[in-house]
């Protein structure tokens, strides 16, 4: 069979290019290891502040776990960032505090920010619950005053209606008695349930996580479609230059030259690159699950499906990006224009709250459809049945490219 | 007839402005070593492609084995070497005659002997399991023609089979042709070395896309009063330039 010819041949070619073979094997464990633990330490970032005359109280509050304060003589800010390079400069005029930001670095500024307002919202905290405490120990004191008046005002009604009691009693009138009696305890009752004092309710949060868990990171949640993005980019790459080398070696024109079906030629790649897309998806799952400790909530064979379809799509967009290309260089060109956008449409950036157009161009990418079922799957635990539609509109793409790759080939052969 | 491998007529194809292939007409039977000749841009090349069916033509009509082309079935009778040596490098050369006679529907039974007979014919036996990459130019054309002749087809399109190769193989590998053509296989090839014209047995001048002149080497050479081919080709030359001029 032809078509497998081809396929042997494709494998060969690729078993002997060693480098080709290690970058897209061992390339894509090597970013994700790096982002692994770029994404794993972003909570250390520390920005300096410095400060110059204001309150010890308003600076015992400022957060030092993420800003770190510098004292300084001087109020002229802007000399002062520039000079010591520092993010932020407090300085205070009587009651006004007033800070500049150096903003070279927004997530500095931001953090400043926040360690501040948070700082002052606990100061106000603090002023108010003193002065509440003062509020409570008048009221507290006027409270004793008042029991002390009901107490003595109930001992009063108790020993009077003690002593009708008795009388009624001696008199032989139950009826009375029982009356009193219950005059008595009523009497009684109230005093015990004006002791009681009113407890305050405190809130404390628990949390409880559907997907993940109070250990996931950025990373957790990129990751499915950064392994899409891996293995789209990569085919992608190998097999849009192979095709490429064909051309300008003038291999394909030779191959053409032979009975071989051009769809015989098209099939041959897919299956061939399809292989080793396979090859690279597993690895790069595995290794992440096992390395990362990620949590894959779905099926893993679900994952494979996903990232082989990818694949395919990539493998088939390769082939037709190269017939505009007339080099390698040329080629990655394409890269660019053709791979790189197709990750800001991946989910790092929340679709639904694209610009309308921007969202019609995220539909025409099928990095979105791939990394939306990849991502659906590893964090969600979504079935066949929920991705199904993003599968059926990547094997969509695969066929309509697979289409204009055979028809493409008549520039080399007219039948 | 059936003995015509090849029967062309009138075939005319141009690429944008430029007439490439201006009406002409080719036929080559049975056992004859047809030449083309005409210096580079001719339109050799843009011919050849055009009777195995990789170039449409604008008018006229091909044949080839008594099917009309383009036809894909009918490739796997024809032994064909491009200009250029179309390899994969990282393959070795057993791999590359392996790829192109399952490509050619060589019975496997057959194909390892079939791959010692070709490159038996190019004396490359002792190198078949080196990669490509690391032979010589005269090498790798070697195995370019090694791989035309790997399905043993009864029609050759060589397209400039000898550049790069030193005189003595040249010889080898005319013997060899002239050999093939005892048993009744025909070719046609493609050179603008004039000495190898000679040997041809019915040789067409083309330049500029138009057919100057054809015949067996004697005949021409007869027509033009010259002694060699090369003169022929020199004198048909410009006596087409002069007549241009005249226009």
């Amino acid at each position: 069979m032809r078509t497998m010819a081809i396929v042997r041949r494709v494998f060969k070619q690729m078993l002997r290019d060693k480098r080709t073979l290690a970058l897209m094997f061992l390339a894509p464990l090597l970013i994700m290891t790096l982002m692994y633990f770029l994404f794993q330490n972003n909570t250390t970032q520390v920005a300096s502040l410095g400060v110059h005359h204001v309150d010890q109280s308003v600076v015992n509050v400022i957060d030092t776990k993420n800003v770190t304060i510098h004292h300084y003589d001087s109020s002229q800010a802007r000399k002062m960032i520039k000079q010591h390079d520092l993010d932020g400069y407090l300085t205070q005029k009587n009651g006004q505090l007033m800070i500049t930001y150096s903003n070279s670095n927004p997530t500095n500024t931001s953090l400043i920010k926040a360690s501040l307002q948070s700082g002052l919202v606990k100061l106000k905290m603090k002023t108010l619950v003193t002065v509440t405490k003062k509020q409570r120990a008048a009221l507290e004191s006027q409270q004793a005053a008042l029991k002390k008046l009901t107490a003595a005002q109930t001992q009063a009604t108790v020993t009077k209606l003690k002593t009708a009691i008795a009388q009624a009693q001696a008199r032989g009138d139950q009826a009375t008695a029982e009356k009193l009696q219950k005059q008595l305890k009523q009497a009684t009752a109230t005093t015990s349930s004006s002791t009681q004092s009113a407890k305050a309710t405190s809130y404390t949060t628990k949390s409880h996580y559907i997907y993940g868990s109070s250990d996931s990171t950025f990373f957790e949640s990129f990751l499915p479609a950064f392994l899409g993005f891996f293995v789209f980019f990569f085919v992608f790459l190998i097999s849009g230059v192979s095709l490429l080398n064909e051309r300008t070696t003038g291999t394909l024109s030779r191959l053409l030259a032979t009975p071989i079906r051009r769809s015989e030629i098209i099939m041959g790649y897919l299956i061939g690159y399809g292989g080793f897309a396979i090859i690279q998806t597993v690895l790069t799952v595995v290794f992440t699950i096992t390395v990362f400790k990620i949590h894959l909530v779905g099926s893993i064979w679900l994952v494979f499906l996903t990232n082989l379809l990818l694949a395919l799509v990539a493998l088939t967009l390769g082939i037709f990006i190269s017939t505009f290309a007339n080099s390698e260089f040329q080629m990655i060109q394409f890269i660019p224009l053709i791979v790189v956008p197709q990750i800001f449409f991946a989910g790092l950036v929340p679709v639904d709250g694209m610009a309308s157009w921007l969202q019609a161009i995220a539909h025409i990418m099928p990095l979105y459809y791939g990394a939306n079922a990849m991502t659906a799957v590893v964090t969600k635990g979504a079935g066949l049945g929920d991705i199904g539609v993003n599968l059926l509109i990547l094997v969509g793409f695969m066929v309509v490219l697979t289409m204009l790759n055979i028809v493409g080939m008549k520039r080399y052969r007219k039948v | 007839m059936a003995t015509d491998y090849v029967i062309a007529k009138q075939v005319s194809k141009h690429f944008g402005h430029q007439q490439v292939l201006n009406q002409i007409d080719l036929t080559l039977p049975a056992g004859m070593i047809y030449g083309l000749i005409g210096p580079s841009g001719a339109g050799k090349t843009t011919l050849i492609k055009s009777i195995l069916g990789m170039e449409a033509v604008d008018s006229g009509t091909v044949k080839v084995m008594d099917t009309v082309m383009p036809n894909r079935a009918v490739m796997a009778q024809v032994g064909y070497m491009a200009q250029s040596d179309a390899l994969y490098e990282t393959l070795t050369a057993r791999e590359n005659l392996t790829l192109f006679g399952q490509l050619m529907s060589v019975p496997k039974i057959k194909l390892a002997q079939m791959i010692d007979y070709a490159a038996g014919l190019v004396d490359l036996t002792s190198q078949l399991d080196k990669r490509v990459s690391g032979y010589s130019g005269g090498m790798k054309r070697r195995l370019s023609l090694a791989i035309a002749l790997i399905q043993d087809p009864q029609l050759l399109i060589l397209d400039e089979p000898t550049v790069g190769i030193d005189p003595e193989l040249r010889q080898q590998i005319w013997t060899e042709l002239n050999k093939l053509k005892d048993t009744g296989k025909s070719m046609l090839v493609t050179t603008h070395v004039m000495d190898e014209a000679e040997r041809c047995d019915y040789l067409m001048l083309i330049r500029h896309g138009i057919a100057l002149a054809e015949g067996t080497p004697a005949a021409l050479k007869q027509q033009y009063a010259v002694d060699t081919i090369e003169q022929v080709f020199l004198k048909a030359g410009r006596m087409q330039d002069a007549n241009d001029g005249n226009r």
